[in-house]
């Protein structure tokens, strides 16, 4: 199966871990991935401004791209790019006003109107994989290890791009599970870790990320799984439970050699937990 | 927080931030859920709660004084919990954007230290400088 896959900043470099061990875990599970050509930064943060669109046109840009490489589906990772992509193809899709606007600005490029389809990993590998195929694949289930499935806050609002309906978080867990994991529900599965204030005001980030891990501790969690580079950036720094992408979770159990999860760019002794497991 | 007398003129305000956040804070009815829910809220010399009611009284000098939509990480947990469905995220942005659209930043890039930008993962800094920055 091929798919279109838009990779955004982040994973070139400081998430290289999240994109490299997404990329080799997709390829073990048969899928050839076709990374967009001339792809553009999405701004990483939706526009919430009525009057302003000129930051809408990259994330516009991206899908255009994936439309006249001829991709009806797009898949992305990070959970930022995701939602401002899909927030920006609801809006070519719904506003017939400003979708004028911006394919008039945008005149060298070919017209859009929401054809491409904006898919999370995770929707993904359960939709068009599904969990019984990537239970067949997983070589070293990681059994007994309790991971806490944290969403953020661009997984699942606004409700009308969540990956799953507010509150719910059976698909991350349902992943979790796949690969032979315990989900360990908690109370801070969809809390934010303060995002981007990590310039403005560190220490709210760190009140913010310090509860979510000491919920996720709580509940018995050793470690957390996540998607988003921000996230990681945030929580990362409280040392209670290790954070992991949850692609790096599953180029472990899938059986694929440790260094495409380059444990090293994450954030604590990712490595030394599996490895002390014995998943590695 | 001394005594606050509405405005004659609040109506100007209350279209501005329709304009920009196509939200009716009128709709507001002071419920608290959205100061309950926020996870910055501590961090806040006001809370969203209130920083709606300085808006709805057309106390825009006086909200303008708040940290409130500096502290907002955009995260729509009270978008998503208002009854009244107003998307705060998106009043705070507009709240914002009359700052940010007189050349005010909130944070200055330059001051960054090297250590910082290296540390920070790209989303950070685009979303960051998107938010709190001119």
């Amino acid at each position: 199966m091929k798919i279109k896959y838009y990779p955004g900043c982040t994973l070139k470099y400081k998430a290289k871990n999240l994109e490299d061990s997404a990329v080799a875990s997709l390829e073990a599970l048969g899928c050839e991935v076709e990374e967009i050509e001339r792809w553009n930064c999405c701004g990483a943060v939706y526009s919430l401004a009525e009057d302003d669109l000129i930051h809408k046109v990259a994330p516009v840009r991206d899908l255009i791209r994936v439309k006249e490489q001829g991709g009806d589906k797009v898949v992305t990772i990070c959970s930022m790019c995701y939602n401002t992509l899909a927030r920006a193809n609801l809006m070519m899709k719904e506003d017939e006003e400003k979708r004028d606007t911006i394919n008039r600005f945008m005149d060298e490029e070919i017209d859009y109107a929401g054809e491409v389809e904006v898919l999370h990993l995770l929707t993904f590998l359960r939709d068009e994989i599904g969990w019984d195929k990537v239970k067949e694949k997983v070589k070293k289930p990681l059994t007994d290890l309790k991971v806490a499935p944290y969403y953020g806050c661009t997984l699942q609002r606004p409700e009308e791009v969540g990956i799953e309906p507010l509150g719910s978080f059976e698909l991350m867990s349902g992943f979790l599970e796949a690969i032979g994991a315990i989900p360990v529900d908690f109370p801070g599965a969809a809390m934010c870790c303060g995002s981007y204030q990590v310039l403005g005001n560190a220490e709210a980030v760190q009140d913010a990320a310090g509860k979510i891990i000491s919920t996720a501790q709580t509940a018995g969690a050793e470690a957390l799984a996540a998607s988003c580079p921000l996230c990681e950036y945030n929580l990362g720094k409280e040392q209670d439970v290790q954070i992991f992408y949850f692609t790096q979770l599953l180029a472990a159990a899938l059986g694929l050699d440790a260094e495409v999860s380059r444990f090293e760019l994450n954030t604590g002794n990712a490595g030394e937990l599996l490895k002390r497991k014995n998943f590695l | 927080m001394s005594v606050i007398i509405p405005k004659k003129s609040a109506d100007e305000f209350f279209e501005k931030i329709k304009e920009l956040s196509g939200q009716d804070i009128k709709l507001c009815m002071q419920c608290g859920t959205c100061s309950a829910s926020c996870p910055m809220s501590e961090h806040m010399k006001c809370t969203p709660r209130k920083a709606i009611h300085l808006a709805q009284l057309g106390m825009d000098e006086m909200l303008h004084e708040q940290n409130t939509c500096w502290v907002c990480a955009s995260c729509h947990t009270c978008s998503v919990r208002c009854p009244r469905g107003i998307d705060l995220a998106r009043v705070m942005e507009a709240v914002r954007q009359l700052t940010l659209r007189k050349n005010e930043n909130f944070i200055e890039p330059s001051k960054m230290t090297a250590e910082e930008i290296k540390n920070c993962p790209q989303i950070a800094l685009v979303a960051g400088f998107r938010k709190l920055t001119s």
